[in-house]
């Protein structure tokens, strides 16, 4: 029986205890960012296909209007974060590492910030149909705002596919430096509570868990507060361990069990949402305002003044970094996201997006990256692993380009969290191997298929022309048979003409 | 774009934080733990000892350097890692204090050549460099391997002097001054005389002396000496962390068993568990040797077996081979069946079964609230 006890929690294997430096902005009062001379709003900010924009150069837009659309099934679309004007559509550099421009709408506000024709407030959402509360998180661009940003309402559809029974709420926030979740806790648990409520009516489960890394007393004690009014609703501890925020470790920290390989928590009858998603479905639901700004923790030994800052979706990373009092000092890295899994910013003008909930500029000696020396096997990644891999032997295969013995030791179970880097003595950038060995192998799975479409379409080919061939062969046969008969048929008459003739 | 060149031209993956640990700060906590059995040896065999101690060291840095330079290494980085060190520091606590120079600078050779260096280095080797050398010397020079001295404490009437110390470690022969010095260690003394047929109560009536074995006033190597101050270096690098408590416990509960039940069954044979433990180089072995990271498995169900392998080899050649002192053997042994445990100890991946299939769960209708 896999059941949620409220008050059990389960281990959870390896893990890592990386420095907190939370205290730099935990109790940080959440501010408003001012809005930015130019939002670069990319069409692209969640996993699936790009949204297709529905605007043009020059038209223009209130706040809120959409911007572009979600095409397919997994999408989301974009809304204008203010009102004002479209500048232009066009290739911006993307918070990702390759630093390679996509598809962005840049948005010229003009300072009114007028909103667009707003519903009237829903007061009572929670009476809606789950396709209803679907469909309005849908519509409103929500995605994951964990950072792993796939579109809340496919997840939200999951009741169709599986048999539901609770709600987690992942409040873990185990990336050190991160407190934006924390923050939104402490200052507004009604909203997050009337979000989870509306998650719980879409996905028709009984039961919510909201769990919180016990390094977050405050907000802990306020979301327990705002859920007292709700029995269905329980708001937990857990240990501090990194990582406990992926989300099938959450889940087996709660219920003791396991998430099958290749397979969904839904499996488990448990759908995990971030805290910060709740929020965004209450907005959406009850207000009718569509996912245009989030909390971001800007922070890092490099920043003079770390804070929240509560800022329009597309604001470039240097203008946050600019509210914070800019770089103490010449920062080793950019980061956006936390230290353990975030990636690393090929340059300050890139945007805010959906997923980002940190913007860290870290110090050489935080970053505290060493030549990397050769493997003593000394198992310091085995026991940090939460997924029981062997990172030393996986990464040794991956070196050589020995692809496939990887996957043997487990590569495709790697959930890339960092815990065997965040250990290794030797400073060995093993997730760097892994996801090496990942790109490699999607890539060479794209080639094989891409040589087995071309080899299928080659021997279609050949057999159409084969059977055309003989086809034409059969027909020429067909017609010589004829033309031999006609002529068999002309000489017989001929002969038989003759012989009369001759009689 | 702007200033690729201070954030993007170099981009490594994630993590960008390191919980700071490094193979040269495992090394220094390591000789940090040895230190007190170190100084403690060295007062107890004065000069002697403290030449040898340095000089199996410094040649184990030479050693390392031309290697290094062979192989078209980095010497600084791979010198400050501290490992040749710490394989000359391991060494020269299971020589005899009294050694020559050659024995020591033969034995530098020995590890760092023969027992690490051929394999490709710092990670590469199979068998531990310290416990290569030692069986290696032992074999070939058995009598230079098992000259044992009394103690002869430093600032004592009997301690040898600075002439008399360069002349023992570097001029070839003991001083005939110092001939009734010589001792076997317990180990060596009981195999001796069990093998004469004397009951083992007649042999170490006069001769067992458990306070001198914990505080290390007894014939032996400078490692075998104290096994109270290696005990608590062992409990140091527990408390660090830098080892696990899987290997000492269970090498040492293996053993102790094992002695346990042939004591019960024959005590005037086979003497107790705790003259094992405390005699010898078993606690060197438990905490210092057995437990270096190369040579041992990698997950702690494995370190668990491999540390009953050590302790029962102990027992085994201890008991019933012609020598008196098994551990380096042991430990060797079990070096070369660290590969395969490794292989049959891997930890089980997270949503799978052992066999590496998708963990199933009986029954769909299981699942409810």
């Amino acid at each position: 029986m896999i059941s949620v006890n409220a008050q059990k929690l389960f281990r959870i294997r390896g893990g890592v205890h990386p420095q907190e430096n939370k205290h730099a902005t935990a109790g940080c009062r959440i501010v408003d960012a001012p809005i930015a001379q130019r939002l670069y709003i990319p069409l692209q900010q969640h996993i699936g296909a790009p949204a297709e924009p529905i605007v043009r150069r020059g038209m223009k837009v209130l706040k809120g209007d959409l911007l572009a659309n979600s095409q397919g099934v997994v999408s989301a679309p974009v809304h204008a974060p203010t009102s004002g004007t479209i500048h232009s559509i066009g290739k911006y550099p993307a918070p990702h590492p390759s630093g390679l421009p996509v598809l962005t709408i840049t948005l010229e506000p003009d300072g009114e910030d007028k909103w667009m024709a707003l519903p009237p407030e829903n007061s009572d959402p929670l009476s809606l149909e789950p396709e209803a509360i679907a469909g309005q998180v849908a519509a409103a661009g929500i995605v994951g705002m964990g950072g792993a940003t796939f579109p809340s309402a496919v997840k939200l559809n999951l009741r169709k596919r599986y048999r539901l029974h609770t709600l987690v709420i992942n409040a873990a926030e185990c990336e050190p430096y991160l407190t934006c979740d924390d923050q939104l806790m402490r200052e507004q648990p009604d909203g997050i509570i009337e979000g989870i409520r509306l998650i719980m009516r879409a996905l028709q489960v009984t039961k919510a868990i909201v769990a919180i890394e016990a390094n977050k007393p405050e907000a802990c004690s306020s979301m327990t507060k705002a859920a007292a009014a709700f029995d269905e609703i329980t708001v937990m501890t857990v240990p501090v361990r990194y990582p406990m925020g992926s989300e099938k470790h959450l889940v087996q920290a709660l219920t003791g069990k396991e998430t099958p390989a290749r397979a969904l928590t839904a499996d488990l009858g448990i759908v995990v949402h971030n805290v910060a998603t709740a929020n965004a479905v209450h907005n959406a639901v009850r207000y009718g305002k569509p996912l245009i700004s989030r909390v971001v923790t800007v922070s890092g030994g490099a920043v003079n003044r770390p804070g929240n800052i509560h800022t329009l979706i597309g604001t470039p990373v240097a203008d946050l970094i600019g509210l914070c009092g800019g770089f103490s000092e010449e920062p080793a890295r950019i980061i956006g996201g936390g230290p353990m899994m975030g990636q690393p910013l090929p340059e300050t003008r890139v945007p805010i997006v959906k997923g980002s909930g940190g913007i860290l500029a870290l110090t050489a000696q935080e970053v505290a990256r060493k030549q990397a020396m050769p493997c003593i096997r000394c198992g310091s990644c085995v026991n940090a692993c939460p997924c029981g891999l062997l990172p030393l032997e996986m990464a040794s295969r991956a070196r050589i380009g020995d692809f496939d013995a990887a996957v043997d030791f487990g590569l495709m179970d790697c959930i890339s969290c960092g815990s065997c880097s965040y250990v290794c003595p030797s400073h060995i950038p093993l997730v760097q191997y892994f996801s090496h060995a990942k790109g490699a192998l999607t890539e060479q799975q794209r080639r094989q298929h891409k040589q087995e479409e071309i080899r299928r379409l080659v021997e279609a080919r050949t057999e159409r022309m084969e059977a055309l061939k003989k086809a034409k062969r059969e027909a020429m046969e067909k017609r010589k048979k004829e033309i031999a008969a006609k002529k068999a048929a002309e000489k017989a008459a001929e002969l038989e003409k003759r012989s009369q003739a001759g009689a | 774009m702007s200033n690729p060149g201070k954030h993007g031209a170099e981009i490594t993956s994630a993590p960008y934080t390191h919980e700071n640990s490094s193979i040269s700060r495992t090394m220094l906590l390591v000789m940090i733990a040895l230190l007190p059995a170190t100084v403690h040896g060295i007062y107890q065999f004065g000069l002697p000892a403290l030449f040898v101690f340095v000089l199996t060291i410094a040649a184990c840095i030479f050693f390392e350097a031309i290697c290094l330079v062979i192989a078209g290494k980095p010497v600084r980085p791979y010198l400050l890692d501290g490992s040749a060190v710490l394989s000359g520091w391991l060494l020269a606590m299971t020589l005899p204090p009294w050694s020559p120079w050659w024995l020591a600078t033969v034995g530098a050779f020995l590890a760092i050549v023969v027992g690490k260096q051929v394999f490709g280095g710092i990670g590469q080797n199979l068998f531990n460099p310290a416990m290569v050398a030692r069986v290696a010397l032992l074999i070939a020079f058995p009598l230079e391997m098992t000259s044992w001295v009394q103690p002869q404490p430093l600032f004592s009437a009997d301690t040898p002097g600075i002439v008399d110390a360069l002349a023992i470690t570097f001029g070839g022969a003991v001083p005939a001054a110092y001939d009734g010095v010589s001792g076997a260690t317990i180990l060596g003394y009981v195999k001796s005389e069990l093998g004469q047929g004397v009951p083992l109560y007649d042999v170490l009536a006069d001769n067992y002396d458990v306070f001198g074995l914990a505080t290390g006033s007894v014939a032996g190597s400078m490692g075998e000496t104290s096994a109270i101050l290696i005990l608590l270096g062992g409990l140091f690098l527990l408390y660090k962390r830098i080892i696990s408590w899987h290997i000492p416990l269970s090498m040492m509960l293996t053993l102790t068993v094992l002695a346990s039940v042939f004591h019960l069954a024959s005590p005037e044979r086979y003497p107790d568990a705790i003259f094992h433990l405390m005699s010898g180089a078993t606690m060197l072995a438990a905490f210092f040797i057995a437990t270096d990271l190369v040579t041992s498995p990698v997950t702690y169900r494995g370190q668990l077996v491999f540390g009953a392998g050590c302790g029962a080899l102990v027992f085994v050649i201890r008991t019933w081979t012609t020598y008196p002192e098994g551990v380096a053997f042991a430990v060797m042994l079990m070096n070369a069946m660290t590969p395969l445990i490794d292989h049959y100890m891997q930890p089980r991946i997270y949503g799978r079964d052992r066999k590496g299939e998708p963990i199933q769960y009986s029954d769909d209708a299981e699942i409810t609230e």
